[in-house]
C-alpha cells in the first residue's frame, strides 16, 4: 500500500485537465460533459404575457427535473438542455397545450425520471401508499403497548413523585 | 417467531438492495431511454458540409447506423473521438454525426484537425432535435436499426472495448464477423 | 517524508485500534480484567496516531506539497490558507480522516468519562468503538488513502472546488461529523449492554449525555449546511431532500426519538427495547449516510466522486457491524421485559407516540431516498421523488407529533393527570390560535390552508414550553438543568415550525430582466439596477452589480450580489446578497448577461427565514444545557435502587 504511485495527472493552470480518469468508463464522465457551467443559479426571466399561463409555466418548469443536474429543476439549472426544455414548455402552453400534455412530452423523451413528483400508478403506488401504511401500522402498535401497560398501573408499587414532570 | 428478528430481516433487505445498486452504479446518472425498441425521432435537419442540402431521417432508413451526439465544446468528446475513428475503420456500421448547440467552423475546423468518422454530421443549434432523442449530455450514441428502430443508446465517451461488448453483438452476425 | 509519516502512521493508528477491539471486548468476555485495562492505552495510541496522520495532511496542504495526490486535487497556490487547511475535508479521502480523528477525539472523552464505571462495562463500550475505528482506517487504508504521491509531481493544484470555499462550508463538515460520529457513542454503549447481558436504569443514565451531545452537534451541523446552501446557491432554497441532506437527517430523527426513549428508560426502566434498537438504528443510519454518500448508487448535486469498490467496501462494513449489532439484539433483547405500567394519557404515552411518529419520519424519509435505487433494482424504471414526495410525506407524521407535543411536556409520568395544569394548557393554545390568525390574515392577507395551522402549532409549542418553567420560577422550585434544557429545545423547535411556515407560505420571488438604471418592485421594496463593475480575488474574478433598495419609498440598503469565476476550475459560483430586513431577509441574485445591456436577476423576499437556523442552534443550545445537568456528572453514585419492581435485566 505505502508504494502505491498514481501516474501523474497532468495539471495544467487554465487548461483542460486531461486525467486518466477520464477513459473509465462513464460515470464520471457522464458528469463532466456539461456545457462547462457547474449546477449553480439560473435565473429564468421568462414572463409569458397571460398571466395564468404564466403561473402555469412557473408551476410546470418547478415540477421537471433537469437532466444534466438532476437534483435541480429546470427553472434552476443553467446548463443549456434546461432551458432548451423550458422553451419547449413555453412553446407548448403557448400553443394551447395542456399540463399533461406538457408532462407526457417529457416523459415520452426521458422517462417517468424527469418528474419530480412521481405520478400515481401501479408502479408508483407503494412509494405513497407507504406513509399511510406505517401510519396504521403505527397506530396499532401503539394501542397495543398501551392496553397493556395500563393494565399493569395497579399492579408496581413504585413510589413514584407524581408532583414533579421532570424529564 | 421472535420479533426482534424483524429489525435484522429488514436490513439483511436494504442490503440486498443496496448490493444490486452498487452492481448497477456504473449506469448511475444514466437515464434509461424510452426511446429503446421505438421509432427513431423523425427530423430534418441542415448538413454541416454543406448547409443547404438537408438530411432527413427518412434518408437513412434501410440500414444500420449510428447516431453520435457531440459538439467541440465537450471535452469527453474530444476523448471518444480516436475511438469513433477506429470504429469507422472497423464496422461497416456508418456513424452518422449529430452536431449539438454548436458553430459550424468550430465544428469544421474540429474535424478537419481530429479527423472525420462521420458519413454525414447534421447540425442541430437550437436544441430540438436532440430533445426529441432525449438527450441531456453528450456525448450520446445511438445504435438505429434499418427499420428506424432505436436499439441500444450509450451514454458517455464510447471506447473500443465498449463498441465490442455492447454494440457488435446487436448487429446482425455477417456484420458483427467484420467488425 | 512527511506523506509517509502520516500514512505510517494510520498504519499504526490502525493496528492500535485492532488492539483496543480486541482487548475491549475479548477481555471481558474471557473475565481477563488485565486485558480490560490496557484498552486505554491503546486508545491513547490511537489518538495520537490519528493527530499525527491528520497533521501531516494538513502540514502538507499548508506548504503546497503537490505530490500528494490528494493535495494537488484539491488546493491550489492561490487557495488562501484557510481554506487551504479547511481542503482536508473537502473530498472524499480527507473527510474519511476526519471522520476517523472525530472518532478518536470522541473515544477519548468515553474514556474519561466512563473512568468511574464499572471497568469491563467501560472496557466493552471502548471495544466496540475501537471495532468502528478499525474498520474506517482499513476502509481508509485499502481504498481511500490520502497520502499518495504523484509522480511527477503536479506543477500547481486543482484547486479547491468554489463552492466549497466559504466560511460556513469550511466548518459544517466537522460539526456534522461530530454530531454523526457521536452516536457511535451511544451505538458502542448499546452493544456493551447486549454484551454483558444487562440493561438497567444506570445504562440509560450513563448513556442519556453522549447522545444528547451527539444531537446537539448534528443539529448545529445540519443548520450549517442548510444555511450555506442557501446564501450560496443562488437558488434562496434551504433545503431540496437531497439524498446527501437526507443522509444526515435521518440519523438525526432517530435521534431525537432515541433521546427521548432514554428519558423513559431512565426513569421507570420502560421501552428498553425500543431504546436499544434505536441507538442501533441512529448510528447505522449514520453509517448508511456515509455509505450513500461515496458509493455513487445514487445520484446527488454534492455526493463524492464515486467508485463501486469503495461502495461494496462499505457495504460489507455495513453488513458486519449493523447485521452483528441487530443480531445482538434479536438475542438479547427478548429478556428485557419489564412490568412497569402507565395510564393512556402518562408522559410514557406521548413518548411512545413521539418515538412511532419519529420512526415513520425517518422510515419515510429512507424509502423515500432509496426508492430510486429499489425501482432499478425491481426493474420497474426510473422512479423520480423529490420535494413533491417528501414534503407532504414528511408533514403527515410531524404534524401529529408538533400537535401531541404541547400535551407530552405537561403529563406526569404513569399517571398521567394534568389536573390544574389543563386550563393553562388550553389557554395558552386559544392565544396561539389568535396569534397565528393575526399573523397570517391580518398582516400577511393570504396563506394556505395549512399555514395557520402549522403557524398555531408552532406557537403553542412556544407558549406552553414556558408554562412549566414560569410556575416553577413563582413557586420558587429550582429549575433543573434537565428541565431547562428541554424547555429551551422545545422552544427551539417552536420557533422552527414557525419559520418554516413564514418562509413557505409568505416568500415573494421574482426573476426579472433589468438592464442598468431599472427598477422593479417585489412587495414592500422597489430595487433599482444601479451599476455593474469587474472585481477580483484572490483566486478569482467577477462582476458585482450594485443594487439600490428602498422600502414603501424610504431608502433602506444598497447591495451587492455577485457573480465569481475561479480561474483553476473554470467554474462560477453566484454570491447572493443577502440583508436582513424588518425580520425578512432580502435576497438578491445576479444570473446572466442576456445580451442588450440587459441582466437577469432574482429578487426573493423570506420572511423570518433567519429563524429557522436560528431555531435549530437553539434546539442545539438546548441539548447542551441538558447534558450538563448534575446527575450526568462524572463518577455519581447511581440514584437509589431502581425502583420496585424493576429489578435490573440479567441474562441467563
Amino acid at each position: 500500500m505505502a508504494d502505491q504511485v498514481r501516474t501523474s495527472a497532468a495539471t495544467s493552470p487554465g487548461g483542460p485537465i486531461v486525467s486518466t480518469r477520464l477513459t473509465r468508463p462513464v460515470l464520471l464522465s457522464t458528469l463532466v460533459c456539461l456545457l462547462w457551467a457547474t449546477c449553480a443559479l439560473a435565473v429564468d426571466t421568462t414572463e409569458l404575457s397571460d398571466p395564468a399561463l404564466q403561473s402555469r409555466y412557473l408551476a410546470l418548469t418547478h415540477e421537471l427535473r433537469c437532466v444534466q443536474c438532476q437534483n435541480q429543476t429546470i427553472a434552476d439549472s443553467p446548463v443549456g438542455i434546461a432551458s432548451d426544455l423550458r422553451r419547449q414548455v413555453r412553446e407548448m402552453l403557448v400553443a394551447g397545450k395542456s399540463d399533461d400534455d406538457v408532462r407526457d412530452y417529457m416523459v415520452a423523451r426521458y422517462g417517468e425520471f424527469i418528474l419530480f413528483r412521481p405520478r400515481f400508478s401501479a408502479h408508483t403506488a407503494w412509494l405513497w401508499l407507504a406513509p399511510v401504511v406505517l401510519l396504521v401500522g403505527g397506530a396499532l402498535i401503539a394501542v397495543r403497548v398501551l392496553r397493556k401497560r395500563s393494565a399493569l398501573v395497579g399492579q408496581d408499587n413504585e413510589p413514584l413523585e407524581e408532583d414533579t414532570p421532570s424529564s | 417467531m421472535n420479533r426482534f428478528l424483524l429489525p435484522l430481516g429488514a436490513f439483511v433487505l436494504l442490503a440486498v438492495v443496496l448490493a444490486i445498486g452498487i452492481r448497477h452504479s456504473p449506469e448511475k446518472g444514466t437515464i434509461a431511454s424510452p426511446l429503446i425498441g421505438k421509432a427513431a425521432p423523425q427530423f430534418a435537419l441542415p448538413v454541416l458540409t454543406d448547409p443547404k442540402r438537408q438530411l432527413s431521417s427518412a434518408d437513412l432508413k434501410g440500414r444500420w447506423y449510428v447516431f453520435n451526439v457531440w459538439g467541440t465544446w465537450c471535452v469527453a468528446c474530444r476523448d471518444e473521438h480516436e475511438a469513433l475513428l477506429q470504429i469507422q475503420r472497423l464496422a461497416e456500421v456508418p456513424v452518422i454525426g449529430l452536431d449539438w448547440k454548436d458553430e459550424d467552423s468550430l465544428a469544421l475546423r474540429w474535424l478537419s484537425e481530429l479527423g472525420n468518422p462521420y458519413e454525414v454530421v447534421a447540425v442541430d443549434h437550437d436544441g430540438r432535435t436532440a430533445i426529441d432523442w432525449g438527450v441531456y449530455g453528450a456525448p450520446e450514441t445511438f445504435l438505429v436499426n434499418p427499420e428506424g428502430i432505436v436499439v441500444y443508446k450509450y451514454v458517455g465517451p464510447l471506447s473500443v472495448q465498449e463498441w465490442q461488448t455492447r454494440f457488435v453483438p446487436l448487429l446482425p452476425p455477417r456484420r458483427a464477423a467484420r467488425s | 517524508m512527511l506523506p509517509e509519516l502520516g500514512h505510517f502512521a494510520l498504519i499504526l493508528a490502525m493496528l492500535l485500534a485492532a488492539l483496543q477491539a480486541f482487548f475491549g471486548i475479548a477481555g471481558p468476555a474471557l473475565g481477563r480484567d488485565r486485558w480490560a485495562s490496557t484498552v486505554t492505552a491503546a486508545v491513547a495510541g490511537q489518538f495520537v496516531m490519528t493527530v499525527t496522520a491528520v497533521g501531516c495532511l494538513i502540514a502538507s496542504f499548508v506548504s503546497n506539497d503537490f505530490s500528494v495526490a490528494y493535495v494537488a486535487e484539491n488546493s491550489n497556490s492561490a487557495l488562501p490558507l484557510f481554506y487551504r487547511v479547511t481542503a482536508l475535508w473537502g473530498a472524499h479521502e480527507g473527510s474519511l480522516l476526519l471522520w476517523i480523528l472525530l472518532l478518536s477525539c470522541w473515544t477519548v472523552a468515553v474514556t474519561f468519562g466512563t473512568a468511574r464505571l464499572p471497568q469491563r462495562f467501560a472496557a466493552r463500550v471502548l471495544g466496540v468503538l475501537g471495532l468502528v475505528s478499525v474498520g474506517f482506517l482499513l476502509f481508509t487504508l485499502a481504498t481511500s488513502d490520502p497520502f499518495l504521491r504523484l509522480d511527477p509531481p503536479a506543477p500547481d493544484g486543482r484547486d479547491l472546488n468554489p463552492i466549497l470555499q466559504d466560511p460556513a462550508l469550511a466548518i459544517h463538515p466537522p460539526i456534522l461529523y461530530t454530531g454523526y460520529v457521536g452516536f457511535a457513542v451511544a451505538f458502542a454503549f448499546a452493544c456493551a449492554a447486549m454484551l454483558e447481558g444487562r440493561m438497567d436504569q444506570n445504562w440509560a443514565r450513563w448513556t442519556r449525555p453522549w447522545t444528547t451531545a451527539a444531537w446537539s452537534f448534528l443539529s448545529v451541523g445540519i443548520a450549517l449546511g442548510s444555511w450555506w446552501a442557501y446564501y450560496e446557491l443562488g437558488w434562496g432554497g434551504y433545503w431540496f431532500w437531497d439524498p446527501v441532506e437526507n443522509a444526515s437527517f435521518m440519523p438525526w430523527l432517530a435521534g431525537t426519538a432515541l433521546i427521548h426513549s432514554l428519558a423513559v428508560t431512565e426513569k421507570r426502566g420502560l421501552f428498553k427495547s425500543w431504546t436499544l434498537l434505536l441507538a442501533i438504528v441512529a448510528f447505522s443510519l449514520s453509517l448508511l449516510g456515509t455509505f450513500l454518500v461515496r458509493s455513487g448508487v445514487l445520484v446527488s448535486v454534492h455526493s463524492f466522486a464515486a467508485d463501486p469498490s469503495r461502495g461494496i467496501f462499505i457495504l460489507s462494513f455495513l453488513i458486519v457491524m449493523i447485521g452483528g449489532a441487530l443480531g445482538l439484539y434479536a438475542w438479547r433483547a427478548p429478556l428485557l421485559k419489564s412490568q412497569a405500567g402507565f395510564e393512556l394519557a402518562a408522559r410514557e404515552s406521548f413518548l411512545l407516540f413521539n418515538n412511532i411518529l419519529l420512526v415513520i419520519a425517518a422510515t419515510t424519509v429512507l424509502g423515500g431516498t432509496l426508492a430510486p435505487l429499489v425501482a432499478d433494482a425491481l426493474h420497474l424504471g426510473a422512479l423520480s421523488v423529490g420535494t413533491p414526495y417528501f414534503n407532504p410525506t414528511f408533514m403527515l407524521s410531524m404534524l401529529p407529533l408538533l400537535a401531541l407535543l404541547s400535551f407530552g411536556i405537561h403529563a406526569k409520568w404513569k399517571r398521567g393527570k394534568l389536573g390544574e395544569r389543563s386550563r393553562t394548557l388550553l389557554m395558552t393554545f386559544i392565544a396561539a390560535v389568535i396569534c397565528a390568525i393575526v399573523l397570517v390574515y391580518g398582516i400577511y392577507s393570504h396563506g394556505k390552508v395549512m399555514t395557520p395551522v402549522a403557524a398555531a402549532l408552532g406557537i403553542w409549542i412556544v407558549l406552553s414550553s414556558l408554562i412549566e418553567p414560569i410556575d416553577r420560577i413563582r413557586r420558587g422550585i429550582s429549575l433543573s438543568r434537565a428541565v431547562l434544557g428541554m424547555t429551551v429545545a422545545h422552544i427551539g423547535l417552536g420557533l422552527f415550525v414557525i419559520s418554516v411556515t413564514a418562509v413557505e407560505s409568505f416568500t415573494l420571488e421574482r426573476d426579472v430582466a433589468m438592464g442598468l438604471g431599472e427598477r422593479t418592485a417585489v412587495g414592500n421594496y422597489e430595487f433599482r439596477f444601479d451599476s455593474l463593475k469587474q472585481i477580483e480575488g484572490p483566486n478569482y474574478s467577477g462582476l458585482e452589480a450594485t443594487v439600490a433598495v428602498t422600502r414603501h419609498g424610504a431608502p433602506a440598503a444598497i447591495m451587492y450580489p455577485q457573480k465569481r469565476q475561479y480561474w483553476v476550475q473554470r467554474s462560477s459560483t453566484t454570491e447572493a446578497a443577502i440583508q436582513m430586513q424588518h425580520g425578512s431577509n432580502v435576497f438578491i441574485a445576479l444570473g446572466d448577461d442576456l445580451g442588450g445591456g440587459k441582466w437577469s436577476l432574482r429578487f426573493q423576499i423570506r420572511p423570518l427565514v433567519n429563524f429557522i437556523w436560528l431555531g435549530a442552534f437553539i434546539m442545539a443550545v438546548g441539548g447542551g444545557i441538558a447534558v450538563t445537568d448534575r446527575r450526568y456528572r462524572l463518577g455519581r453514585q447511581p440514584v437509589a435502587a431502581p425502583a420496585a419492581g424493576v429489578a435490573p435485566e440479567r441474562a441467563g
